[in-house]
């Protein structure tokens, strides 16, 4: 019972990673990127390349992950992102389509289409045992980066500069122009993290989540429930809603198997019925 | 009668009015009964996307709803006329209209679900009800086949009369003869004033509202049209190939759609006809030409149309006749 309560956190933890780049875009930015998962998948992707092919250790793929798909976030940002901003959601949501049916053949290409495997040092296989509870050492693993890392951006968020000029940015980028802050370096540099953060996830969840080219589509839900249900106040919405649909997930999966992913889906309904804007809603904002 | 009420008449009669393209369209289908006798399955193939992409050019093109999971009518209309045939009657044209019913009605039990909120939770909503309709038809394996898809049905002859033959000739005539009266149907639902209403709905909800088009019952209403027409393409699918696969509900066929009306042009009924055309051969095309990869220039050619922009791609007819307009009016100054 808490073994399956801890794998849900996990698994929750490693979704608020893996969606809080879209919860950015897609809740603060009003851009529907459909392709985020894609930059997870690459994450993961870089990571394996880098394990399997170049024996490199798997603490150093995590930062590598990182870099690499931040880097290919800001390109695209500025190469094709930055241009629909404007357009309308229909758009948007033709594009990312198009760039995720993209991602998924070049992942086939590249890579095969078959599951990745990657072998974790040592020292995160296996179980510990604490008073009693089985607890993953990978998945502790897990929750600790991720916590580590939900802190850092919630400060970052909320406590810098950079973060305060990105809130001014998105709530009105007319006036946040004016008052000299430099919005489209911004918007990149808010992309890149959330790509890179992306990246990260798919990279630490490479093992839980299995990684084969449809990666994108099958997570797609999750992001999305993540970000719509949690909404776009801060990082503290989509954060409680991962870390429920981990919990929730892992727990179905475990008591009801035949239901499926059934539930899931029904929850975000009834939720998006009560409340179309999210659980957790900020006034005044977009 | 005033100026403007002439003018508006005018615009009006000119829209409902057949225009020549339209009518060699249909020629040119019906003459391919003929013509192309050995094409005769993927035309076939090509009038059900054509009658699934109208289907949803009635909720996107005129009431601008942004649906990710209208296969998801689709593919209950293709299970509905699939089990209907296997269990009870498998003449076709009764199939078809219960799969329209079937789908028509569970589109109006989940229309409320797009009244309410932006369009991202629109996308959200609609995209969960096929991923929930697409998982129960993989559970209830005892009703759809599950995973292995639904088999096991053999179809009688069309109204007793037309049996479906090898070469898909008869099947060929049913599609279109369902497409062309649809289509009809379509273009006088658009043309009458409740289409003419959700266009207005789609232009500016709140002005629409004040000037007393109440959005709400019109919109459940063409979701509830639009629904029904997707379930009988999805019947025209199950009726022609005996088959119902599980893929019928995945989410890319919702893009497929989606790409197939953006490529036609959304808005004007047609857009589905010809996007399904393009559609069709550009992707047997590309399968036969990268066999494993082809959804890589799927996705190129989605980005590729945003890019340079949905309006400068379908609107260039219409660009076309206002420039050659002007100029001949150049011309006579």
């Amino acid at each position: 019972m808490l073994t399956i309560l801890f794998d849900g956190i996990a698994y929750g933890m490693l979704l608020f990673i893996l969606a809080c780049g879209l919860s950015i875009t897609l809740g603060l930015m009003n851009f529907v990127n459909l392709a985020h998962g894609a930059f997870a998948m690459a994450g993961g992707y870089v990571t394996v390349v880098l394990m399997n092919r170049y024996g490199i250790p798997f603490y150093l793929c995590l930062p590598a992950a990182f870099i690499a798909t931040a880097v290919i976030g800001a390109a695209l940002e500025v190469t094709l992102y930055r241009r629909l901003y404007r357009a309308s959601h229909l758009d948007q949501v033709l594009f990312s389509i198009g760039l995720v049916f993209m991602a998924i053949a070049a992942a086939d290409y590249f890579m095969g289409g078959q599951q990745q495997l990657i072998n974790l040092p040592p020292e995160l296989r296996g179980r510990l045992d604490v008073f009693g509870i089985g607890i993953g050492r990978s998945r502790l693993f897990i929750i600790v980066i991720c916590a580590i890392l939900a802190v850092a951006l919630q400060l970052a968020l909320t406590r810098t500069r950079f973060g305060s000029q990105l809130r001014a940015a998105v709530d009105d980028g007319r006036v946040a122009r004016g008052l000299g802050i430099n919005v489209s370096t911004i918007f990149v540099l808010t992309f890149a993290l959330g790509s890179g953060l992306a990246g990260l996830g798919g990279a630490l969840g490479a093992d839980m989540l299995g990684l084969d080219p449809n990666f994108p589509l099958k997570f797609l839900i999750y992001f999305m429930i993540v970000v719509t249900v949690g909404g776009t106040s801060s990082i503290t919405g989509p954060f409680i809603a991962a870390l429920l649909l981990g919990i929730a997930d892992v727990a179905g999966k475990y008591y009801l198997p035949q239901a499926g992913a059934f539930i899931i889906y029904a929850v975000m309904i009834l939720v998006l019925i009560l409340r179309p804007n999210g659980l957790f809603t900020r006034e005044g904002g977009r | 009668m005033t100026d403007h009420q002439a003018h508006a008449l005018r615009l009006l009669t000119a829209k409902h009015r057949w225009r020549v393209w339209e009518i060699a369209l249909w020629l040119a289908a019906i003459a391919a009964i003929f013509l192309l006798p050995s094409q005769l399955l993927i035309l076939t193939e090509i009038v059900i996307l054509a009658l699934f992409a109208v289907s949803l050019d009635l909720i996107l093109g005129y009431a601008g709803i942004v649906s990710l999971g209208h296969t998801a009518f689709f593919g209950l209309g293709a299970y509905a006329a699939g089990i209907l045939a296997r269990d009870y009657v498998a003449e076709p044209v009764t199939g078809l209209v219960f799969a329209g019913l079937v789908s028509g009605l569970f589109g109006l039990a989940t229309s409320f679900l797009v009244l309410r909120g932006s369009d991202l939770t629109r996308l959200m909503t609609t995209f969960g009800v096929a991923m929930l309709l697409a998982e129960l038809g993989n559970q209830a394996a005892w009703l759809t086949g599950g995973a292995d898809g639904l088999s096991g049905i053999s179809m009688t002859p069309i109204l007793g009369l037309f049996e479906f033959d090898l070469w898909g000739r008869n099947g060929y005539i049913y599609c279109l003869v369902v497409l062309i009266v649809l289509t009809f149907v379509a273009r006088h639902i658009t043309n009458s004033p409740f289409g003419l209403s959700l266009m207005a709905i789609k232009r500016n909800p709140r002005r629409a509202a004040m000037l007393g088009i109440s959005p709400k019952r019109r919109i459940v209403t063409v979701y509830a049209v639009s629904a029904a027409y997707a379930g009988m393409a999805g019947a025209l699918l199950a009726q022609t190939t005996n088959f119902v696969s599980p893929d019928v509900l995945a989410f890319h066929r919702s893009a497929d759609v989606l790409l197939v009306l953006v490529i036609g042009g959304a808005g004007y009924l047609y857009g589905g006809i010809f996007g399904a055309i393009i559609f069709t051969m550009l992707r047997d095309w590309l399968s036969v030409a990268t066999p494993q990869y082809w959804m890589f220039w799927i996705g190129l050619i989605l980005v590729a149309i945003v890019m340079i922009g949905r309006e400068r791609l379908t609107g260039w007819p219409a660009l076309l006749a206002a420039r050659l307009k002007s100029r001949t009016g150049e011309a006579a100054r």
